[in-house]
């Protein structure tokens, strides 16, 4: 048997991929699209909504709409769920998600307001208060983190339980009744305003601000954003992945606590049933902002947006004697069409 | 099938195949890795559509547009990747996509029976239909998989490696249903890199070389070893390796001693010095992947130990395996090296952010110049830190993994498959490149599919067979001819 070795061709091994082609169709499509698709075009779509809702509002409901009070009142609104938001910023953009947000802030409001932590408070200082709905934001977080990173449970089933087990344990320590806040500094002290700027809204603006820097100038966010985008490439880069997976849900429930100060100053109550539906008006908020739901790409000041159409939109249902029902139903539709949009422009942006 | 031709953009993966399979015989492919067996399988099963070439069943010239009409002509595929659904019963399994029927009402008791008995034809009447199909072992899964190909009265079976999960006795047990249903007259076209099998089972042998059938149709029993293994080797490269630089005698800058990993690999023992560059050869599958992932800390070894200049590294850690000065390009670029979304410059820095961090804060400006310096030395195109690195060719995309570890500054440098999906031109820089990492006295090691890379490259080479380290000696001293003869003559199965 003799077989001719010369016969052989070698392969055309070119590459898969052209090493053009990115640049080529990059320059036929236009600036405009490809500013779009970027994050400060994303983010002007956002603005775009909120102009057309605050001109809807001003149409239907006039001078009650547009009065600094009535801005005020929205910015007041959407404060809490905001400082909650931008810690859900972070979770998603680490490709997590956590359901147990409302709950959270339930138990941190009722712990925080127990006649023994208003005891301690009455006998040293209100901060106790606040520290206790901290350490226990801070608490939950912690394992929620250490379930998911170290015990491997999906995220959505380990604050699935955190969800029925935090809320459970606010109402059993609440007994199902509503605990007065009888501390008159607390109220005073978040209950007022700074230059006629309500100290919660300084809050959410502060938080905001410190989320972005976090997200966009530190070590932190980069990892954050390493491991949402590609965890077993952040593994191999020597990352610490399921260590840094932990700080981001000890992270959102420090913000959960926040919150809880929050809603406590808001309505001098602690409750089991603050904070309902928390989780999905603050993954609502996030997705619409422009976080991945997969992770790897976030925007905190789409996320901040994202609040913001949320709450002026119930504010100008409520103006207009909507009611709540009709509210969810209008959220519904803008959640699906902010979606299908960012699809659209995330399709246009990669080919 | 004649003259079959397949084109993926840029790449010709088959170019001229040539195969005729009569009825009742095994037929085995044989080819080194990136052959094009498995692409040449997947036209056969409608997966992919050739581009050229005729598809002959039985007489007729026949499109194979996709995978059903393939199973509608009778043509089954059991695929390397077991495709059983572990959670489904055995039944299940076998009747996935055609589930006996009436009125939309799944027939279980018929599907049992009919189950059961293709088991017992099979010889394995022990298998219950009822069992769910993860409880099985790999070998009895491998028989499931059978009786779904011939429950749709496939007249031909493609097995792709089957052997490769079993263990000697459950080989045998396999080969006798082979016999038994080739007595039926189905043919089978089996493919194995072990040879020992393919003359025990095999009828006639087809070679595949850079995805050209280069012999056809040769007696599986009578053709020799030596002939086999000339036809597959002898791949024409066109890169040219950088010439070897002498490697200082100095102290081993990695050791690995007695390192072991339960069902991966067993008893790696080997030094590189620095500036030396030790190549693993072997197949897919041998272990090569394992044994860097373990040096990494990526997986933890059962046992031995990771030395790196002199200090003994903590072992199952990725984070100690950095600090030592470990770095890892993985064989996956897309899904274990980069994060595609990200710019070139955060993926370069990942490694390194701690260099760039002042007090937690980014020191961005820092790592674009930093990223931007390393592109321009590497010749990285299209240029932009910020560009995203999925944008990137295959060539393009190595060099910034590169650039990732040359950022960090590493003692040893682990190369799994680093010119996979790299074109040609790229590739010699890339080779270049890690000679120049050699003569700043960085220790390497590459692991590649292609040996003559592997010989080129490499001072020493290590040859891996059957997870464990079968040769070791200096790469001019071995050519191609001699390292497959050492894998393919490994303990038989």
């Amino acid at each position: 048997m003799s077989f001719d070795l010369t016969k052989a061709e070698t392969p055309k091994a070119d590459d898969a991929e052209t090493e053009t082609a990115p640049e080529e169709s990059a320059a036929r499509r236009g600036g405009l699209v490809d500013f779009l698709s970027g994050p400060a075009g994303r983010n002007l779509g956002l603005v775009l909504a909120l102009v057309l809702l605050i001109i809807v509002g001003i149409l239907t409901g006039g001078e009650r709409f547009a009065s600094t009070d009535n801005a005020l009142t929205i910015l007041r609104l959407g404060s809490v769920i905001g400082v909650v938001s931008v810690g859900m910023t972070f979770v998603i953009a680490g490709e997590g998600i956590d359901l147990s947000v409302g709950a959270i802030v339930a138990l941190c409001s009722v712990w925080a307001t127990t006649i023994a932590t208003q005891t301690m408070a009455a006998d040293y200082h209100w901060s106790v208060m606040v520290f206790v709905a901290l350490a226990v934001g801070a608490g939950c977080g912690l394992v929620n983190g250490v379930l998911i990173a170290y015990g491997r449970i999906a995220p959505f089933i380990a604050t699935l339980a955190m969800l029925a087990a935090a809320r459970g344990l606010a109402e059993i320590i609440a007994k199902r009744r509503t605990q007065i806040i009888r501390e008159r500094g607390f109220v005073d002290f978040f209950g007022g305003s700074v230059a006629g700027v309500p100290v919660l809204v300084i809050m959410f603006a502060a938080v905001a601000a410190a989320g972005w820097v976090l997200l966009n100038r530190t070590t932190f966010g980069r990892r954050t954003l390493a491991i949402g985008g590609n965890p077993e490439a952040a593994r191999l880069a020597g990352i610490r992945v399921q260590r840094h997976t932990m700080y981001l849900y000890i992270l959102l429930g420090l913000a959960c606590g926040i919150a809880a100060v929050m809603l406590m100053a808001r309505t001098t109550t602690g409750t089991s049933t603050h904070g309902t539906l928390y989780e999905l008006d603050a993954i609502a908020a996030v997705v619409i902002g422009g976080t991945l739901l997969s992770g790897g790409r976030a925007t905190l000041v789409g996320t901040v947006l994202g609040v913001l159409i949320f709450t002026t939109l119930t504010n100008v249902f409520t103006l207009n004697n909507l009611d709540t029902s009709t509210q969810a139903v209008a959220k519904g539709a803008i959640i699906v069409a902010a979606v299908l949009l960012q699809q659209r422009v995330a399709r246009t942006g990669s080919t | 099938m004649t003259d079959v031709v397949k084109r993926f953009p840029g790449v010709v993966a088959l170019g001229g195949v040539d195969l005729t399979v009569e009825q009742g015989e095994v037929h085995c492919l044989l080819g080194q890795n990136g052959a094009g067996k498995s692409t040449l399988i997947k036209v056969l099963a409608g997966v992919h559509r050739a581009d050229e070439g005729t598809v002959e069943w039985r007489g007729e010239a026949v499109g194979l547009p996709d995978p059903q009409a393939a199973m509608d002509l009778g043509i089954a595929t059991m695929y390397q990747e077991l495709d059983l659904v572990d959670g489904l019963t055995v039944a299940e399994n076998i009747f996935l996509g055609h589930e006996p029927s009436r009125a939309g009402f799944s027939q279980r008791a018929t599907a049992r029976r009919a189950a059961a008995g293709l088991l017992a034809e099979l010889g394995h009447p022990e298998i219950t239909p009822t069992t769910e199909v993860g409880a099985l072992s790999a070998a009895a899964q491998q028989i499931v998989s059978m009786a779904r190909a011939l429950s749709r009265d496939a007249r031909l079976i493609i097995m792709d490696e089957p052997s490769a999960v079993l263990d000697a006795g459950e080989v045998e047990q396999f080969f006798a249903v082979i016999r038994e249903i080739t007595a039926r007259d189905v043919a089978v076209i089996y493919i194995s890199h072990r040879l020992e099998e393919i003359r025990e089972i095999g009828d006639r042998v087809t070679v595949l070389k850079d995805g050209k059938t280069v012999s056809t149709a040769m007696d599986a029993k009578t053709t020799s070893t030596q002939d086999l293994i000339r036809l597959m080797t002898g791949r024409s490269i066109e890169y040219v390796f950088p010439r070897r630089s002498p490697v200082a005698g100095a102290e081993p800058m990695l050791r690995i001693e007695n390192l072991s990993q339960k069902g991966e690999f067993a008893d790696i023992s080997f030094q590189v010095r620095p500036g030396e560059v030790v190549g693993l050869a072997g197949l897919v599958g041998s272990g090569r992947t394992e044994i860097v992932e373990a040096i990494f800390g990526a997986t933890r070894a059962t046992s031995g130990t990771v030395t790196v200049d002199g200090r003994t590294v903590r072992p199952g850690s990725v984070p100690a395996a950095v600090a030592a000065g470990i770095g890892l390009c993985p064989e996956e670029r897309k899904s274990q090296a980069l994060v595609l979304q990200a710019s070139l410059a955060a993926n370069i820095s990942l490694a390194s952010l701690a260099k760039f961090s002042r007090a937690g804060l980014l020191d961005r400006h820092g790592e674009t110049r930093a990223a931007e310096a390393l592109l321009d030395s590497l010749d990285v195109r299209p240029r932009g830190a910020h560009r995203e690195s999925r944008t990137l060719s295959g060539g393009n995309q190595q060099k910034v993994v590169l650039a990732r570890w040359l950022l960090r500054g590493c003692k040893v440098l682990l190369l799994d498959e680093p010119t996979r999906g790299v074109d040609v031109g790229a590739r010699s820089e890339i080779y270049g490149l890690i000679r120049e990492l050699t003569d700043q006295g960085v220790a390497v090691v590459v692991v590649s599919s292609e040996i003559p890379e592997v010989l080129g490259l490499s001072d020493r080479v290590l040859v891996i067979a059957d997870r464990t380290i079968r040769h070791e000696g200096p790469a001019d001293e071995l050519d191609e001819h001699a390292v497959l003869d050492i894998i393919l003559k490994g303990d038989a199965a």
